[in-house]
């Protein structure tokens, strides 16, 4: 079905919400954007009011997984696995920046995997940046590895990524089966990177090693490893137990925290500020205007693109027409739009291989997309002292070959 | 005489014994360390892709900028240990190449280490950053070798009579290594 007027004006609000959220202003948040805006919809009509109950309601589940693996993160930083994580990868690189390189990789994709890529952006960077100071390195090549690899990794389980956690709830994948189609697709991305990032950095890991003093043993946070290890347990064993992954994230959370709050080392409002409601109202507001989009005819629009079959070629096409959506408009709403569609697709590949060119696409234009990018130099006008052809090569030389890499992979777990 | 004496991470050492062998005693030294803030743009573009995420920030310790300056305020204090002289400390944040070039407008000499390939002689054991600076310093240099200069064999054979030329000629690749300025 298609309406004209309502279209262009979910459009519209859609543009604006998202030209708030990348140049975020001072007077206005990106929540209020979206939240607005949805109403906006509502109050005018694109949208009916059980649409948009719908749209919140198939949201709901997932936000409170996000919410909570939030809190678990936070968590994880409060107890020093961050820092410890420091120290490992110190240790084991012993002055040589390459050794260095392949401890960050190795962290930065379990972390990834296992605490989304917001946890190795946020948490584990700084880490990986002092660790190189520390040893008096150039971070660079460490660095770009973080921003790399929060994408790249974010493939392998459905808590890994938001984007995956939307397309979890619609392929009707159990959590270990997902993980199984995603973990050779994972491997062959991040070996991709790996590939790319010794040669592309070489002058940089060819430094000599420092002969610096050892940094002390460290000191692994036991329990919250094992809470860890318990809530990916959990998600391993839930179809078994025929409990949603869901409640074992919400008792990790908990797990996490209430030692904490008994200590009284985190306040309630700090606990409320990890889980970044912001972000979750953004999140929902965005996906009832994205639903008053798709009613009103870019569902129509984006099916008519977008192939939905299982063959290896289809998967391609919809990898990287995937991957170029998520430049154009950021991932987070190149998922929205696209996962409906690719879940009525041909079992589980097409929802996957979307997956695949939303996650690993963004590397392409640096982190995050080119219009953000764009969109801050127009905006605010900033100086940067990074060379854009860098990055751009540097996206250009792993992209599309992860993307294929990938995806090829994903077609044969598929076969099995 | 002001001397200004540019240490990086990898040869300072070098750099501080031969500044201190080379430079006359009555030389006002400054060491000047410059942190690059590019891997510190990465970091934060890469927070920026982040659409809608505002996480709480984080302790102060972990800002980079704080981690960057108490590394430089370390390597520039051991350094002039080293050195055993009076010496002003100078850390300097941004382009490095710009920066050495800029800190160095009031010097008389500046004193610099080569940065590229230290197994054979040529135009490879400058790295872009050193290239700029010598190509632009406003003072005289003073280039030294981290550790021994390798030996004059390292030097290709010239060319047989009417072959090519041993480098193309500047028009049409300004740069002897053939590489990109910013690139690796």
């Amino acid at each position: 079905m298609t309406d004209g007027p309502s279209l262009a004006v979910a459009l519209v609000v859609l543009a604006v919400t998202l030209a708030v959220a990348v140049a975020s202003p001072p007077y206005v948040s990106e929540a209020v954007a979206a939240g607005a805006g949805a109403v906006l919809l509502v109050v005018v009509g694109a949208i009916g009011l059980s649409g948009a109950g719908d749209a919140l309601r198939a949201l709901g589940p997932t936000v409170g997984f996000l919410a909570a693996m939030l809190v678990i993160a936070e968590g994880c930083r409060r107890d020093g696995l961050f820092d410890a994580m420091g120290v490992v990868m110190a240790r084991g690189s012993a002055g040589s920046p390459r050794r260095l390189l392949a401890f960050v990789f190795v962290t930065a994709a379990a972390i990834t995997a296992v605490l989304s890529l917001d946890a190795t952006i946020v948490l584990l960077t700084p880490v990986v940046f002092a660790t190189a100071a520390r040893m008096r390195s150039s971070a660079k090549p460490q660095v770009y590895a973080c921003a790399h690899l929060a994408n790249s990794a974010s493939l392998l389980l459905p808590v890994s990524n938001l984007t995956n956690l939307l397309a979890f709830h619609a392929s009707h994948l159990s959590f270990l089966r997902f993980a199984a189609l995603m973990v050779l697709p994972t491997a062959a991305a991040v070996g991709v990177e790996w590939l790319v990032f010794t040669r592309f950095f070489a002058e940089d890991l060819t430094r000599p090693r420092h002969t610096s003093t050892r940094p002390a043993r460290p000191e692994l946070p036991r329990f919250t490893v094992g809470v860890l290890g318990f809530t990916l347990a959990g998600f391993a064993l839930s179809s078994v137990v025929g409990i949603a992954p869901v409640w074992f994230a919400v008792a990790g959370a908990v797990a996490i925290t209430l030692p904490a709050l008994t200590r009284k080392t985190v306040t309630p409002i700090a606990l409320a500020r990890a889980a970044e409601p912001g972000f979750l109202i953004f999140v929902l507001g965005l996906g009832v205007i994205v639903q008053a989009a798709s009613a009103n005819g870019l569902d129509t629009a984006v099916r008519a693109v977008l192939p939905t079959g299982g063959s290896l070629p289809d998967l391609l096409a919809i990898a990287g027409l995937s991957a170029v959506f998520a430049n154009l408009v950021n991932n987070l709403p190149a998922t929205l739009m696209l996962i409906p569609v690719a879940a009525t697709g041909a079992g589980a590949g097409p929802v996957l291989a979307t997956l695949i060119g939303v996650n690993l696409g963004p590397n392409l234009t640096y982190v995050g997309s080119l219009a953000t990018l764009l969109w801050r130099r127009v905006l605010r006008a900033e100086d940067t002292d990074v060379d854009p052809r860098e990055f751009l090569r540097l996206g250009a030389l792993t992209v599309p070959a992860g993307l294929v890499a990938a995806t090829v992979l994903l077609w044969l777990a598929l076969q099995v | 005489m002001r001397a200004l004496v540019w240490i990086i991470e990898d040869t300072w050492q070098a750099t501080i014994d031969d500044a201190d062998a080379l430079l006359p005693s009555e030389a006002e030294i400054t060491l000047l360390h410059v942190a690059s803030t590019e891997p510190e743009t990465v970091a934060r573009a890469a927070r920026r892709g982040l659409l809608g995420r505002h996480p709480p920030p984080p302790p102060a310790p972990q800002e980079l900028q704080t981690i960057s300056d108490q590394a430089a305020r370390e390597l520039l204090t051991e350094a002039r240990a080293r050195l055993g002289r009076s010496a002003t400390l100078q850390a300097r944040r941004g382009r490095v190449e710009r920066e050495v070039v800029a800190a160095a407008e009031h010097a008389d000499v500046l004193v610099l280490a080569r940065d590229g390939d230290r197994e054979r002689l040529g135009p490879r054991s400058l790295g872009p950053a050193t290239r700029f600076v010598i190509d632009h310093a406003p003072c005289q240099v003073l280039l030294i070798w981290p550790d021994i200069a390798p030996e004059l064999r390292t030097i290709p054979p010239p060319p047989p009579p009417g072959g090519p030329a041993p480098h193309p000629p500047p028009r049409k690749s300004p740069r002897p290594d053939g590489r990109n300025p910013q690139g690796p």
